[in-house]
């Protein structure tokens, strides 16, 4: 009879991967997974993801150290891909951030990091690249056109990381669509309230005393990933560089939730899909050492929004684990239980059907996986 | 008529097989080429050179009749045997390992 409590859904996983992307999928109780791919070969897949408004509509930023930058398209579910737009031209004269040893440089695209579709056009969707910009497409990928007031929000300041100056996250207020909240790569996080027109710093709160000369600095904190719940979009969780950090005002201000995790350095960071308060992260050991601390894999789950967390080390390696787990590579799905799912440099993909507590690989030996989106389809 | 010979990946992502065969209106440059092949295979713009400055990108080569062209202007025109199609204009991915 347990049956007839799992829903008829289905839940499609979209992995980005250093060598292409794999599509994962399974019926509601996630217990048999099929996989297909690689799609895109060869390539660097940075990010996939769907359309929340037409589930079929996939979008892949596809690339490569040779041949640079290529946008594809799916309409059904990832079977069949189409080229898009791949012209991503900053607006006037592009001007120039500040380089690695002081000086100017100027703006050059590299790569798109992330994409977000809208919640209800299929058409329209956002890119963060590198060097970092917000790019927005109204007619499915094929036009791209920067939001170039980003940059004016003391562009001139930012400098790339050791990873690149990616824009990574963009966060889109589900209640209101003039709100925008972007991050930067060793930049920090960035607002917007008038559809992106205005932009301003939002890192008031976060503290880099090893990074930054000046730790309260307004730009140059090197946030690694934000989240947050639908339901509560002024509600912000990060996982900066070090430190796990909240915010209850879209941003305005944050603190410290990083209580008593083993190590507060990390790069993903999800929330659960009913729970707004459940927070997961995935603690690394340090910025010199990128795996996790006393090489077990755990991921820390937090039920009270931060400070108090607790190891989930059912069913993930607890001995002579150094995979890393990137900033995109963890995802949600919206069943119930929450289906919580993680890629690794390492290649595995893991997954769990009951909030977290129990784990197994639904594939283990991957190319060094990047990103990892799931979709709940009907 | 002139014959390209494509890198693996992008004979991929312009979904031919083989070499591509391109008629040119005018002098057989460089720029001509790569004009005609992008012209036929739009996939194909800002993966050989890029969009903006139409500068080649840094791992990828020219070659032709046993000869590196890829540090030659647009405008440098191809020998008569790949101008003619006896020989190929090779477009190749550098060398790289990872």
């Amino acid at each position: 009879m347990q049956d007839a409590y799992i829903p008829m859904s289905k839940v499609r996983i979209l992995v980005g991967t250093r060598k292409g992307g794999f599509i994962l999928t399974a019926d509601g109780r996630r217990e048999h997974w099929d996989i297909s791919g690689p799609h895109f070969a060869g390539w660097e897949i940075y990010h996939l993801k769907g359309s929340p408004a037409q589930p079929d509509r996939l979008y892949a930023s596809q690339s490569s150290g040779w041949f640079g930058q290529v946008m594809q398209r799916s309409d059904d579910g990832g079977r069949t891909w189409e080229a898009v737009g791949n012209d991503f031209r900053y607006e006037g004269t592009p001007g120039s951030h500040k380089w690695y040893d002081g000086t100017q440089h100027p703006w050059e695209f590299k790569r798109v990091w992330h994409l977000e579709p809208a919640p209800a056009d299929p058409d329209t969707l956002f890119a963060g690249v590198e060097d970092a910009g917000l790019f927005r497409s109204a007619d499915g990928g094929l036009t791209w056109h920067e939001l170039a007031g980003l940059r004016s929000a003391k562009g001139q300041l930012w400098q790339p990381g050791a990873g690149g100056m990616c824009l990574h996250t963009i966060m889109l207020d589900p209640n209101e669509p003039r709100r925008i909240l972007v991050a930067i790569s060793a930049a920090g996080v960035f607002r917007t309230d008038d559809g992106g027109v205005t932009w301003r710093p939002a890192n008031r709160g976060l503290k880099s005393p090893y990074e930054l000369p000046d730790p309260d600095a307004e730009v140059g904190h090197c946030v690694h990933r934000i989240a947050m719940h639908p339901s509560r979009p002024e509600v912000l969780f990060m996982q900066k560089h070090w430190d796990v950090m909240r915010s209850d005002d879209g941003g305005e201000s944050w603190r410290e939730v990083s209580g008593n995790l083993p190590s507060d350095f990390g790069f993903p960071i999800q929330v659960h899909a009913r729970e707004p308060e459940t927070v997961y992260v995935v603690p690394i050991k340090s910025d010199s050492e990128h795996y996790p601390p006393e090489a077990k894999l755990r991921v820390y789950r937090s039920r009270t929004g931060g400070n108090e967390w607790e190891a989930l080390t059912n069913g993930l390696p607890q001995r002579d684990c150094y995979v890393n787990v990137l900033r995109e590579a963890m995802s949600v799905d919206t069943l119930e239980p929450c289906g919580v799912y993680f890629g690794t440099t390492g290649g595995q993909v893991y997954a769990s059907a009951d909030d977290g507590d129990t784990w197994t690989a639904i594939v283990r030996d991957l190319p060094a996986v990047l990103s990892v989106e799931a979709q709940t389809l009907p | 008529m002139i014959r390209v010979a494509l890198p693996y990946h992008l004979r991929t992502l312009a979904r031919v097989d083989g070499e591509v065969r391109l008629e040119l209106g005018g002098p057989a440059t460089i720029g001509a080429v790569l004009d005609a092949l992008e012209a036929r295979h739009p996939v194909l713009r800002g993966t050989i050179r890029d969009q903006v400055t139409l500068r080649r990108r840094p791992f990828v080569r020219f070659f032709a009749r046993k000869e590196d062209l890829s540090n030659e202007s647009a405008t440098t025109t191809l020998p008569d045997a790949v101008a003619t199609g006896v020989e190929p204009f090779f477009i190749v991915g550098a060398m790289a390992g990872g």
